[in-house]
């Protein structure tokens, strides 16, 4: 414990440099400091987390703003310790640095789920915490952006407010103890003030003193909703995503990737496409090609022009043969048995069924794009991204240069979900700038490339078992088939094959807080080379979905009302996850009479810390099309930062699991996916989205995230409302493929 | 041959083909990229701009046929757009802001039209555009709220 006690131990330092004019104030970790990513000779633009210069205040909040709302929420750590003026911030995504690693990452590290979680076991994660920075993951991604930063950016703001009373007490002659600050600036008792902007440089090359954290009870930002950061520039057409870089030169391009996913290019003929009027050029890419043109629609007729002759995909051919070779893992030894309880062997199931789901593609609103110039051996990026130092290694590497000479930029992501911790995007804008030198380059995918080049969800099996007695669940069997996520896309990132338990692949149902004295959740390891990623909620959103409707499945055969029987089985293992079970049932009058026509069903799912439960409410005209009327959704984050984010953040998650669960499906044939734009991949629209009211509990005792919990219950919600409603218990998505929804 | 276009109240002479997506011109040639691309065919809204007042598709018009003055996002001082703006910042509705420029075009035309719009008839205003974060429920309630703050100004 000794030796666990002193690498957990927190030793957080704050430390200030010199910038033009002012101050720059960072956070170190570890024993030994990380290396400062500030730059003093770039004056004003690089720092770890705030700099105070005649400008005023700027706070860099080191994750990718993708609509999450993070900017607002992570500067809010800052400026409440430092009492800034909230509408002077100004807020930058700063550079890619392994200052800037995710600690909380590793949260999930450990196979334990998280509900059931022991203090002792939360320390040992902050341990692993550190060697995320050893593996310098500055990832915006798992839900954790907040948590991460929870204690680190408000330390940096509080370190930063004493330094700079320190420096307005010797100039006003009096003790720092008697100054308050307000607003950006330092007053004293006798109503003498300076402002910060004036402290800021003789702040700099004072020690920084170590400050105590506010109490919660004395925030003045935390906890209320706050103006986002982001918003004018969001309605105004201002906010710059990664396509709308303008560089003086600059030329406009696509690419065209062979579509048979492992495939790849025998050769092809350009000319059809260099007699597209404004085409220019046609590069090589190896696995496809490049058009550069004087606009991009030139580009984009250009590269379908081109006569191209691609090499097939090593994929089965089918999407039927593709579900088989899933299947397959079931005939092989598990990977994990996470959870093992009881005698599930010896257990006669009543109950013995399969559930399926299917690829998902991410589909943000902006397609893939970025903008890249290679200027004298040095290359400029601007990609939305969510990894940013691996970014930069993929960019040095496509352009032949060393990561020194790569300068990245994160402008706002238009849609992440998990897509944009993917490089494929910045490999081929580099090596595009890099075969074209001094020619900025604006690189724009077509939605159809996008659609057919996306590292999707996998689609996976589950085959359960169950018994319920006396009107309890006795066994829940699971069994889960699919390829691992966490393999594909971790092993892209840091280039390393992980073995061992994979607890992402069975994370939403071996977790669940449920107790049930046979419970088993087996994980198999599909071998099918599908280019797989994350994917917003990544395997809770098909295990939460699985898991869930079991138990809804199990809640009829005890011929028990659905929410009753949750909360029975969850209130012993979990109060958190009971009060959210209750706050739902509360919000959506739960128990009484449903109208004709209304089909109500609920689901429950715990992940990333965060316990989220979903009744959704289904109306159906005689014999019309059904429509997703009502959605009621609470759920336990714990301590809440900023209440409309969270709201929206869950009412997102909600309408993008409600998108995928209705009519959402990827299939390849030949190696290539069927669908290539929104007409065959949908999301649902203002019409056929449901009125959404969302109740925040804050009981649990720990952070948990909010981006992406939304997503597992409501798809399960769906199909439990469908049961409700038809009768018919669907147990494949999507669900349009069983019945009609309004589209 | 080059094509004149006004777009904000600025003339512009473009050297795009004619055949050249309105949405290509605005964004690669005049730099005035806060009208986005999503699907290229019609079916998500993110490009919708107005020509002479009138909310369009704009990866679905050529240049060369335009027919009257373009407004995008990035025009100032229209009562219509300045309400819109103001009701969105208002209800925090964007998430990560890309449909947004073609929400707002698009509310703007159904408001032109249509000054006291129920639910039922912004749904289907707003039905082709599609919003993947899913602000929808915030979208409705800022046209209602921009509609009634047009009502009491007078504008419109
Ligand atoms: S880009 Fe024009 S409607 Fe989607
Ligand atoms: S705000 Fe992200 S797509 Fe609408």
């Amino acid at each position: 414990m000794s030796r666990l006690g002193t690498i957990t131990r927190r030793t957080l330092l704050v430390g200030a440099v010199a910038v033009a004019g002012g101050a720059a104030f960072g956070i170190y970790q570890l024993r030994k400091p990380v290396v400062n990513p500030l730059r003093p000779e770039d004056g004003a633009t690089l720092n770890p987390y705030l700099i105070i210069d005649q400008q005023g205040i700027t706070i860099i909040a080191p994750r990718a703003e993708m609509g999450q709302g993070v900017h607002t929420t992570l500067a809010a750590l800052v400026a409440e310790e430092l009492d800034a003026d909230w509408e002077q911030l100004r807020v930058l995504h700063g550079p890619p640095a392994a200052a800037y690693y995710n600690a909380a990452l590793a949260h999930g590290a450990l196979p334990v789920p998280d509900y059931a979680m022991k203090d002792w076991q939360r320390s040992v994660t902050a341990g692993i915490g550190a060697a995320t920075k050893l593996l310098g993951l500055q990832v915006t991604g798992g839900s954790t952006s907040t948590v991460d930063a929870f204690e680190r950016m408000r330390l940096a703001g509080a370190s930063a407010r004493e330094a700079l009373k320190a420096v307005a007490a010797e100039r006003l002659g009096v003790e720092a103890g008697v100054l308050r600050t307000e607003a950006g600036r330092v007053i004293a008792p006798d109503g003498r003030e300076i402002d910060y902007r004036d402290l800021a440089e003789a702040a700099a090359s004072v020690s920084v003193p170590q400050a105590e954290l506010r109490h919660p009870n004395d925030w003045k930002l935390l906890g209320r909703s706050l103006p986002r950061t982001d918003m004018r520039a969001k309605v105004t057409g201002q906010a710059q995503y990664s396509t709308d870089i303008v560089l003086p030169g600059m030329k406009f391009a696509t690419v065209r990737i062979c579509p048979y996913l492992g495939g790849g290019m025998a050769g092809f003929d350009a000319s059809p496409a260099l007699a597209v009027p404004g085409v220019e050029q046609v590069l090589d890419l190896g696995d496809g090609i490049a058009v550069v043109a004087s606009n991009t629609w030139a580009a984009m007729q250009g590269a379908e022009a081109a006569v191209i002759d691609w090499t097939p995909s090593p994929l089965p051919a089918t999407p039927d043969a593709m579900v088989a070779q899933i299947a397959r893992a079931f005939e092989e030894k598990p990977n994990s048995t996470m959870r093992d309880q009881g005698r599930p062997d010896e257990q006669s199931a009543g109950i013995e069924v399969e559930y399926r789901v299917p690829f998902l593609a991410h589909s943000t609103m902006e397609p893939m794009g970025a903008t890249a110039h290679l200027q004298d051996g040095h290359l400029t990026l601007w990609v939305g991204n969510q990894a940013p130092r691996e970014h930069v290694k993929v960019a040095a590497d496509a352009a032949g240069i060393e990561a020194e000479n790569v300068t990245l930029h994160t402008p706002f992501l238009g849609g992440g979900f998990g897509r944009r911790v993917e490089t494929d995007i910045t490999r081929q804008a580099a090596r595009i700038a890099a075969l074209m030198p001094g020619v900025p380059i604006r690189l724009t995918w077509s939605r159809e490339e996008d659609m057919r080049h996306d590292f999707y969800r996998p689609a996976a099996i589950a085959r359960m078992r169950g018994a319920v007695e006396d009107g309890r669940a006795t066994l829940l069997d699971a069994k889960i088939a699919a390829p691992s996520v966490t393999r594909a896309a971790i092993g892209r990132l840091t280039g390393r094959n992980l073995g061992g338990p994979d607890k992402g692949h069975v994370e939403g149902a071996f977790d669940q807080p449920y107790a049930i004295p046979h419970y088993r959740v087996a994980g198999h390891l599909a071998d099918l080379d599908v280019p797989i990623g994350f994917w917003r909620a990544v395997g809770n959103s098909f295990n939460g979905f699985f898991h869930d409707c079991f138990i809804d499945e199990l809640a009829h055969a005890a011929g028990a009302d659905p929410l009753q029987f949750r909360l029975d089985h969850v209130a012993p293992e979990s109060p958190v996850a009971a009060g959210v079970l209750e706050a739902v049932r509360d919000l959506s009058g739960w128990g009484a009479p449903v109208p004709d026509g209304t089909g109500r069903g609920v689901a429950m799912v715990w992940s990333f810390g965060t316990p989220t439960a979903v009744v959704i409410d289904l109306t159906r005209d005689g014999a019309g099309p059904i429509r997703i009327a009502r959605a009621f959704m609470a759920c336990d984050p714990g301590l809440v930062l900023d209440p409309a984010i969270v709201r929206a953040q869950m009412e997102s998650g909600l309408i993008y699991g409600l998108s995928a669960a209705m009519s959402g499906e990827i299939t390849f044939t030949d190696g290539r996916a069927d669908q290539g734009n929104f007409p065959d991949y949908d999301a649902l629209r203002m019409f056929n989205a449901p009125r959404v009211e969302v109740a925040i509990v804050q009981d649990n005792p720990h952070m948990g995230g909010v981006g992406e919990p939304g997503t597992p219950p409501a798809m399960a919600a769906l199909a439990n409302a469908l049961f409700a409603l038809t009768g018919m218990r669907v147990r494949s998505l999507p669900l349009s493929r069983h019945a009609e929804f309004l589209i | 041959m080059s094509v004149a276009l006004n777009v904000n109240g600025t003339r512009y002479i473009v050297g795009a083909s004619p055949e050249t997506p309105l949405l290509w011109v605005l964004r690669d040639e005049l730099g005035l990229t806060g009208t986005k691309f999503g699907c290229g065919v019609a079916s998500c809204g993110a490009c919708t701009v107005h020509v002479d007042g009138q909310a369009v598709r704009s990866c679905q018009v050529p240049v060369g046929d335009v027919w009257g003055g373009v407004t995008t996002i990035e025009a100032e001082g229209d009562a219509r757009l300045s309400a819109l703006q103001a009701a969105w910042t208002e209800h925090q509705v964007a998430q990560c802001g890309y449909c947004q420029s073609g929400q707002i075009l698009q509310a703007a035309d159904l408001l032109a039209g249509n000054p006291a719009p129920s639910d039922d008839e912004i749904d289907t205003a707003m039905g082709g555009n599609l919003c993947r974060c899913g602000t929808y429920s915030v979208i409705r309630a800022a046209i209602h709220d921009a509609a009634g703050r047009l009502r009491e100004g007078g504008a419109g």
